[in-house]
């Protein structure tokens, strides 16, 4: 597969991310273990597993944050290996970390704005980008004067998952977005991102230990055991195949 | 009373000094989350600096913008050398080379420039105006004040109106998340540093005409008036640090002119000691804790 240079200013189409054989940790106790693994251009795969498991590191390992011991990490091609963890941003690999990620200090409005700077550094396209950002996401619009710490837990994570789309990544990692939230709430903000996901054509990684959510929103769930992946299906297999479910995820 | 309007006055000019670099400590606090423990002895090398520049020019000016170029630079290679290696999860790494370097600037300073204070003539009046017959402030006093200001005033537009102040602002309270939302951390903390030491030596280059003059030991005292000012004033807040500036100044002021020297900075830390006692954030940070 030939890949083109991504630039900043390249289109926001959705991006190829992989991983080949993925090795980080320890020399005797790897947390991920040769890890290889593709996510199409589009598709929405839920990351599931225990905790332990490595779904966390794997995450900040693909944004850069954790060195590999050995192994690649590829967008759209592109090995990011010597990327730094701003300019794999800046390159279209968001994430929504696990979690409160929202800047606390800063208002709803302003943690906004900054998550679309990089994009849009003049002052037009970044309010037109704002704007769209609080037509997707109304419940931030009654707030956007308010500082991230008066907002509550689910408004938090609306607001984290809205900064990250502000500036139409390609790749969008989410660790763990429904931990601490009611129910109704991940309900709502998988739907959010099902439907932002399918109109922006991003693909999407989705580490979850809510496992029924992540399968009904998700196209393919990949299960990690060990830093090793050990089932690879459609959602729907993994959501309908008790066998499947109670062999790797335990119910 | 009219010593007394004098002691007030004068520590209000001294306290403005003082204020000034307790706001680039502020500056660098609000960019960095750290505290430059060399950030005297950086300022008085760009004062040295701006000292050679006004014999070359005999231009004020020229002086000042040198002042201000020099600490930039300082700041943003002391930064980028040094700071950079040892930051990490404890900030004692960074203290420890902090008075490394004061220590060595100050040796190179006296080896090069000898322990003579070296005199500048202030570039405005210093003789106090008079209101009502009773001396107050002086036409130096004045334009340190409209300096101060003008710092305050323009710290306030760059760190709560501009891109650049909010990318700066989320850096230091949030590096990892603003990283992950393409912000250039690094950068970020560099420029902190390259504003921070600029406000340090302007506040020490307008120091100098009002003591005896320039040697390596010339900030060492402002240093720790300016970080008492900084802690209570919340380390966060220019209008703290302001306020808190003048506060001091007057306190030195009238301590040393009611009681004697040596009490002053006595007098400082046991202020220091009482409000920190009642809060601990400083006077103007906020009442509660800010969780994530």
């Amino acid at each position: 597969m030939t890949a083109a240079p991504a630039t900043a200013a390249s289109t926001a189409t959705a991006a190829t991310l992989a991983v080949d054989g993925l090795t980080v940790g320890y020399a005797g106790a790897p947390v991920i273990d040769g890890l290889t693994l593709e996510v199409r251009p589009g598709q929405v795969v839920a990351l599931l597993g225990a905790n332990g498991a490595g779904k966390t590191t794997l995450l900040r390992t693909l944004s850069g944050l954790v060195p590999p011991r050995s192994g690649r990490v590829l967008l759209d091609g592109d090995d990011l290996a010597g990327t730094s963890v701003e300019d794999r941003a800046r390159r279209g690999l968001a994430q929504v970390p696990e979690g409160r990620s929202v800047v606390t200090e800063l208002t709803v409005e302003e943690n906004l704005q900054l998550g679309a700077l990089w994009r849009h550094p003049g002052r037009a396209g970044r309010r037109k980008a704002v704007a769209r950002a609080y037509e997707l996401f109304e419940p931030l619009a009654r707030r956007r004067d308010s500082l991230g710490h008066q907002l509550s837990g689910g408004e938090r994570q609306m607001l984290a998952l809205a900064r990250a789309l502000v500036a139409r990544p390609r790749v969008l990692l989410l660790d763990e977005p429904s931990l601490g939230l009611a129910p109704r709430v991940v309900a709502q903000l998988l739907g959010v991102l099902r439907d932002a996901a399918r109109d922006a054509g991003l693909t999407v990684l989705l580490a979850e230990q809510n496992v029924t959510s992540a399968l009904s929103v998700a196209d393919r769930g990949v299960v990690l055991s060990l830093g090793a992946v050990v089932a690879d299906a459609p959602a729907a297999d993994l959501a309908a195949d008790p066998a499947l479910r109670h062999a790797y995820l335990g119910f | 009373m009219d010593r007394l309007v004098l002691l007030v006055s004068t520590g209000v000019a001294r306290g403005l000094v003082i204020a000034l670099f307790a706001l680039s400590l502020v500056i660098i606090w609000r960019a960095a989350r750290i505290v430059n423990f060399a950030q005297a002895a950086m300022a008085v090398v760009a004062v040295y600096v701006a000292f050679a520049v006004e014999a070359a020019t005999g231009s004020y000016v020229l002086a000042v913008l040198a002042a201000l170029v020099t600490g930039a630079l300082l700041g943003a290679w002391v930064e980028r050398g040094l700071m950079r290696r040892v930051s990490g999860r404890t900030p004692l790494p960074g203290m420890i080379v902090a008075i490394g370097l004061v220590m060595v600037l100050q040796s190179v300073l006296g080896i090069l420039f000898g322990p003579k204070h070296r005199p500048m003539t202030p570039v405005f009046a210093e003789t106090p105006l008079s209101v009502g017959g009773v001396p107050v402030l002086s036409r130096y006093d004045l334009f340190v004040l409209v300096v101060a200001l003008v710092v305050v005033a323009g710290l306030g537009l760059l760190f709560n109106r501009s891109t650049l102040g909010l990318q700066l602002r989320a850096s230091a309270t949030a590096p990892e998340v603003s990283r992950l939302l393409g912000v250039r951390v690094p950068r970020m903390v560099t420029i902190g540093w390259m504003l921070s030491c600029a406000v340090a030596a302007l506040a020490v280059l307008l120091l100098v005409p009002t003591e005896l003059g320039l040697n390596a030991h010339s900030a060492d005292v402002l240093f720790v008036h300016a970080f008492t000012v900084a802690v209570l004033g919340g380390l966060d807040s220019p209008v703290g640090a302001l306020l808190g500036g003048v506060v001091v100044g007057v306190i030195v002021s009238l301590v040393t002119g009611y009681a004697s020297a040596g009490l002053a900075p006595l007098a400082v830390l046991a202020l220091l000691t009482v409000v920190l006692l009642v809060r601990p954030g400083g006077i103007f940070a906020p009442k509660e804790a800010r969780t994530a």
